[in-house]
């Protein structure tokens, strides 16, 4: 990986934690991981059709959170049901429509070598889910407490909850490259679920999230020149053992 | 309904609903409603479950769509304290970080949450605990503080003192006269407790079974319309359970 691309990979760890924190305390941690898959007919797509993967991918994350949002107005069991129905058969058809070669760096990320323009790309969008969930973090508080609550304080629920699946789908997107479509869910949810547990306020869970998904982001590629493994189940690998570590506090 | 013209207020109207209806699917929860909130007065809303009284709340702040028309007065703010909140229990948000965010959403400063913590008789050290860990009582007083945050000129209240024990339901129930009196602002409170309503309201809306009415407490809380309300004979104390 050269330089630029740690830079990125860093970048993407400090957006994904924080987006991940508002993730788990909504209770969407299935919807959240199983949206990512829809990315991999996306990918499919753009494959077959000569155009970079990822601009498949995006579109078709865009499309499955406005689906995840139009679903969020209903009953939270029948989402949930329609969520695992819909994402997993978008697995099935993507696994259908890739080769091989291509369905395993999607699933899993690969080791590509990342344009200028795609490095730029992926520094702006990285930046603008962070500034995205400091600047609405306080709407996105009291929405979580209570939606009635935030509409008499003059937020528009409806358009903050799309908002902030656009950029959990984004953020999604960014990962691909490296996580691919089954494991960037999880960089996403694990080092915000470690933060839930060790964390006492909101400013302590955002940078426990944040640290997790670094420190694993920055663990991964060295263990992986060291063991000789694929980076992004490593990277996995690394937040998932700090959240084990995480489960022997006691809930206090 | 109805329409009754409280004597005696001068007062511009702050609310207007005018027959408002509200159902889900087939079942009409609210029925051609129509009533009028003079400024700086209080209405209690009564009646038996079911009847729609949280779900008239909901109306008032936007949070269902229904059938007539809600009429706010330009410049109202309004403060709303919900029955009940489902909050996990280990979610890490403090009730400090749930104030501070309301008032920086406010433009207030830090400081007005203090006030407001200091009013409703909730500790700094209660506020720095997370709020999925606080007793009902205690997170009761949080959502009255996080409502005060706001600066409302307008207090909705659902069942305000429901799971707060008999001094503390006293104590919040003073609170808000006295911010009420302090502010001049509107209350709209749902209770079961009559002797409340005889105290506090300077209107009752009652809502549920019958022609509905509304009107000074003394005048429309007849025998007879009580029973008529709830279908049953009640005393003063009403019991939601």
């Amino acid at each position: 990986m050269t330089i630029e691309a740690v830079l990125l990979s860093l970048a993407v760890a400090v957006a994904a934690g924080l987006v991940g924190c508002f993730a788990v305390m909504r209770r969407m941690a299935l919807a959240s991981d199983a949206l990512s898959h829809v990315a991999l007919p996306g990918i499919g797509i753009a494959i077959a059709l000569h155009v970079h993967p990822l601009i498949g991918a995006a579109a078709m994350l865009f499309f499955g959170a406005l689906l995840v949002w139009a679903l969020e107005e209903r009953t939270r069991a029948a989402t949930e049901t329609i969520i695992g129905v819909i994402f997993s058969a978008a697995l099935a058809i993507g696994s259908l429509m890739t080769s091989h070669e291509d369905l395993i760096d999607a699933l899993f990320g690969g080791a590509g070598a990342l344009g200028g323009v795609e490095l730029g790309i992926g520094f702006v969008a990285a930046a603008a889910i962070v500034w995205f969930v400091l600047a609405e973090r306080d709407s996105l508080i009291v929405t979580l407490v209570s939606p009635d609550l935030a509409r008499t304080a003059g937020i528009n629920v409806r358009r903050l909850n799309l908002l902030y699946l656009q950029v959990f789908a984004l953020t999604i997107a960014l990962g691909l490259r490296y996580l691919g479509v089954l494991l960037m869910g999880a960089l996403i949810i694990i080092p915000a679920a470690t933060a839930k547990r060790v964390a006492t306020d909101l400013r302590s869970m955002l940078t426990v999230a944040v640290a997790v998904a670094v420190t694993a982001t920055a663990l991964g590629p060295a263990l992986a020149v060291w063991l000789q493994r694929e980076t992004g189940p490593l990277i996995v690998t690394v937040a998932a053992a700090m959240f084990l570590i995480s489960l022997l506090r006691r809930p206090s | 309904m109805t329409e009754f013209q409280a004597d005696g207020q001068a007062a511009r109207p702050i609310l207007e609903v005018d027959r408002v209806s509200i159902g889900f699917g087939a079942r009409r929860v609210l029925d051609d409603v129509t009533f009028r909130v003079p400024a700086g007065t209080t209405l209690a809303i009564l009646g038996p479950n079911g009847a729609g009284k949280t779900v008239l709340f909901k109306a008032l702040i936007g949070a269902l769509p229904f059938d007539g028309s809600i009429r706010w007065a330009p410049g109202t703010r309004i403060g709303y304290v919900p029955q009940k909140l489902d909050i996990e229990r280990d979610v890490p948000m403090t009730g400090l970080d749930f104030l501070r965010a309301r008032a920086h959403l406010a433009g207030e400063p830090d400081g007005s949450v203090t006030h407001a913590l200091s009013l409703v008789g909730v500790s700094r050290e209660t506020a720095k605990q997370p709020i999925g860990v606080l007793s009902g009582g205690q997170f009761q007083r949080l959502l009255l503080a996080f409502a005060l945050v706001g600066r409302p000129n307008v207090l909705l209240l659902d069942e305000p003192t429901a799971g707060v024990d008999e001094p503390g339901q006293e104590q919040l129930n003073e609170l808000v006269q006295r911010v009420q009196r302090d502010h001049g602002l509107t209350v709209l409170f749902i209770s079961h407790e009559l002797t409340v309503v005889y105290r506090y309201a300077t209107n009752v809306l009652c809502l549920g079974r019958g022609s509905g009415c509304i009107g000074p407490p003394q005048v429309v809380l007849t025998p007879d319309r009580l029973h008529e309300m709830y279908g049953t004979s009640i005393g003063h104390h009403v019991h939601d359970h």
